[in-house]
């Protein structure tokens, strides 16, 4: 019982950066680097949160919370694929950006500066005749079986179909690709609006999941995707496991905490420290896609 | 886009005047800020109509809370302070080729070492002493955490800006639990008063500044600023790691070791940055607490870029965002204070994106008139 509680909460905690990390790995193998995780899923989160309070239905919120997440990756796509800008620069300020404007709306629509009000979710096991109360009704949620398939169907788009054979050569080698006719711009743009989709669905799932909109929410979420896309060495499967080993270490810490073993600072740095070990190469280097971060005119 | 607006001489303007061609250059520099403020101030403007107010009274509050008095000013020199130092930081690494997106942990370091060095002195220490070994423990704190980017940069290759931004996380949460588990005032997050190396408040000076938090550690932000000048423009170690910064490659072939370059320019950076902690803690507080950096290592970014990376432009645009930021308190009773973020944002897209675009432009225009 105890492991299946593990495991349950393990991957209630991994799926948000499933998402995000799927939506990383999408975004950086195309060449457009995905500093602005962070940013794309606390707009999705607020934009989903919008839609559940004004409909009332947590499909409507699943659906604006991906509108959200598009258009803030429109923005990052037109800034650095349109006009060149430079990639980190522009996703720093993508997620300040976001943090700015979704407290500002979050005063003008709620009139808080905290929260918003209670939204609805997706319940299964509670309120409606005890439906399964156990640890697996918290699965009991569409976006939870969506979020593991996240990375699945990026595999299949990048190793199983043209789009993602061409996705790859954009960037790896972007002047190559463009020789044989491959639209890079158009492909990046695709990449970059599928990826602040599918990270603003990580956001999705924590807005819903907690009911509410609350300032700053994804408190760096967005970058363990990130850590977990570079640990993973940009490759989906390993992407994943990633996602996995660093939210059982963060429900491992949650256990373990009445025992006070290790200070929670400690096992918060796991992630960090994982990715300079990779990309310093220690064990085996951790190499980026060969155009990641690079202007193509 | 390149971060480096070095000047490159361009053929077709060579036949001008050596003052035309110098009115061009700072023309090609100012432009694209100056774009970018423009179009902040007509996002600033649908904000301000989106709540309901009128815009001008809005940006008439803004100054009015800033530069249109003593207290205000007072705050903005005081922001100024501490953003001078992280625009420094950034600017010396992009003017090597390095992107150091950790000076907001840098930044955080430097001022706890600075109040650990202030807690370990005894009561009654000379300022003349103990402010120096401050300021000498902060620009050590910034660099021993810069020295972990620059290290894995100049011997693996492996990559600044992944290592910075993992390395904030890392050195925060260390810093958390120092402050939670070892130093802190019991119910704060803030360790004990220093004992010695508190720097005096302006306002012991010159009384109209009375209550804001502006101190003398502006001059050591100003002396910086000199001082990055110098170095970069009329040393030899600054052409060479300009050399790297443009080009790593023919720099290496010239003669120049462009690994430890880097790690130099790295400890330069995480130093300046360390240094911008003692604002906080030796000229306001008198404490570290924990979360006082508050995002001012990330705006040394937009400092940098706005400014140009030259040491003249990053105390420009550090005033500049100083002004912002002072003035979204002035302006919070009336529209919500992240107005002022959402500006700044904007303006660090619009410059980071108009930089190319705009130049090519000029070039053209220049050379038309050229001919």
């Amino acid at each position: 019982m105890i492991v299946l509680a593990f495991l349950v909460q393990t991957l209630r905690i991994a799926i948000p950066y499933l998402f995000a990390a799927a939506g990383g790995v999408l975004s950086e193998r195309a060449g457009i680097i995905a500093l602005t995780l962070e940013g794309w899923m606390l707009t999705g989160a607020f934009t989903a949160v919008l839609g559940a309070h004004y409909s009332g239905s947590p499909w409507v919120g699943v659906l604006c919370g991906v509108a959200g997440g598009v258009l803030a990756a429109a923005l990052h796509a037109v800034a650095c694929i349109r006009y060149r800008g430079d990639q980190v620069v522009v996703g720093i300020a993508i997620n300040l950006l976001a943090v700015a404007v979704t407290r500002f709306f979050l005063r003008l629509a709620f009139d808080s500066s905290s929260n918003s009000p209670r939204v609805v979710g997706f319940e299964f096991g509670t309120g409606d005749g005890g439906r399964g109360t156990g640890v697996l009704a918290s699965l009991a949620n569409p976006l939870v079986p969506l979020g593991v398939l996240s990375l699945v169907l990026v595999w299949w788009i990048l190793y199983r179909t043209p789009f993602g054979l061409r996705l790859r050569a954009v960037g790896e080698k972007p002047e190559a690709a463009a020789s044989v006719g491959v639209a890079v711009h158009r492909i990046r743009w695709i990449a970059v609006l599928g990826g602040g989709a599918l990270a603003a669905l990580g956001g999705t799932y924590l807005a819903l999941e907690q009911h509410q909109f609350t300032d700053s929410m994804t408190a760096g979420r967005g970058f363990i995707a990130l850590a977990a896309v570079i640990f993973g060495k940009w490759e989906p499967r390993r992407v994943a496991l990633a996602c996995l080993l660093f939210a059982a270490a963060e429900t491992l810490q949650i256990q373990l905490q009445g025992l006070q073993l290790i200070p929670s600072q400690f096992v918060e740095m796991i992630p960090y420290v994982l990715t300079i070990v990779a990309v310093a190469g220690v064990v085996g280097r951790a190499a980026p896609p060969a155009a990641l971060g690079k202007v193509s005119e | 886009m390149s971060l480096i607006n070095e000047a490159i001489p361009d053929p077709a303007v060579a036949p001008l005047s050596r003052l035309s061609s110098r009115v061009g250059r700072a023309t090609a520099a100012l432009l694209p800020p100056l774009t970018a403020l423009l179009i902040a101030a007509v996002v600033g403007d649908l904000l301000i109509l989106s709540f309901g107010q009128s815009p001008a009274a809005v940006f008439k509050l803004l100054l009015e809370g800033t530069w249109g008095n003593a207290y205000g000013f007072g705050q903005v020199i005081y922001k100024a302070t501490t953003l001078t130092f992280t625009g420094l930081a950034v600017a010396i690494g992009i003017r090597a080729g390095l992107f150091n997106i950790g000076a907001e942990g840098q930044l955080a370091m430097g001022g706890f070492c600075a109040a650990l060095v202030g807690l370990l002195l005894p009561v009654g220490t000379p300022a003349v002493v103990a402010i120096p070994l401050c300021l000498a423990g902060a620009a050590l704190g910034g660099a021993s955490v810069a020295s972990v980017p620059g290290v894995l940069k100049a011997r693996f290759g492996a990559s600044e800006v992944i290592v910075t931004i993992m390395l904030n996380f890392i050195t925060l949460a260390f810093l958390n639990w120092l402050i939670a588990t070892k130093l802190n005032v019991a119910e704060s997050l803030h360790t004990p008063e220093i004992n010695a190396g508190a720097v005096a408040r302006l306002s012991s000076v010159i009384d109209a500044f009375r209550g804001s938090a502006a101190n003398f550690v502006l001059l050591v932000a100003l002396a910086a600023a000199g001082y990055v000048g110098w170095y970069l423009f009329r040393t030899r170690a600054g052409y060479d790691l300009r050399a790297v910064g443009l080009q790593p490659e023919a720099a290496e072939y010239g003669g120049v070791k462009v690994g430890s370059v880097w790690l130099r320019a790295m400890l330069m950076s995480g130093a300046l940055a360390g240094l911008g902690g003692t604002n906080y803690v030796l000229g306001y507080k008198q404490y570290y607490e924990e979360g006082f950096a508050a995002g001012a290592g990330f705006l040394g970014i937009a400092v940098a870029l706005v400014g140009r990376n030259h040491p003249a432009g990053v105390v420009v645009a550090a005033l500049l965002f100083a002004t912002l930021s002072q003035g979204g308190l002035a302006v919070n009773a009336v529209v919500p204070k992240q107005m002022v973020d959402v500006l700044t944002a904007v303006v660090i897209i619009a410059v980071a994106t108009s930089v190319p675009e705009v130049q090519r432009l000029l070039r053209s225009t220049v050379r038309g008139g050229a001919k």
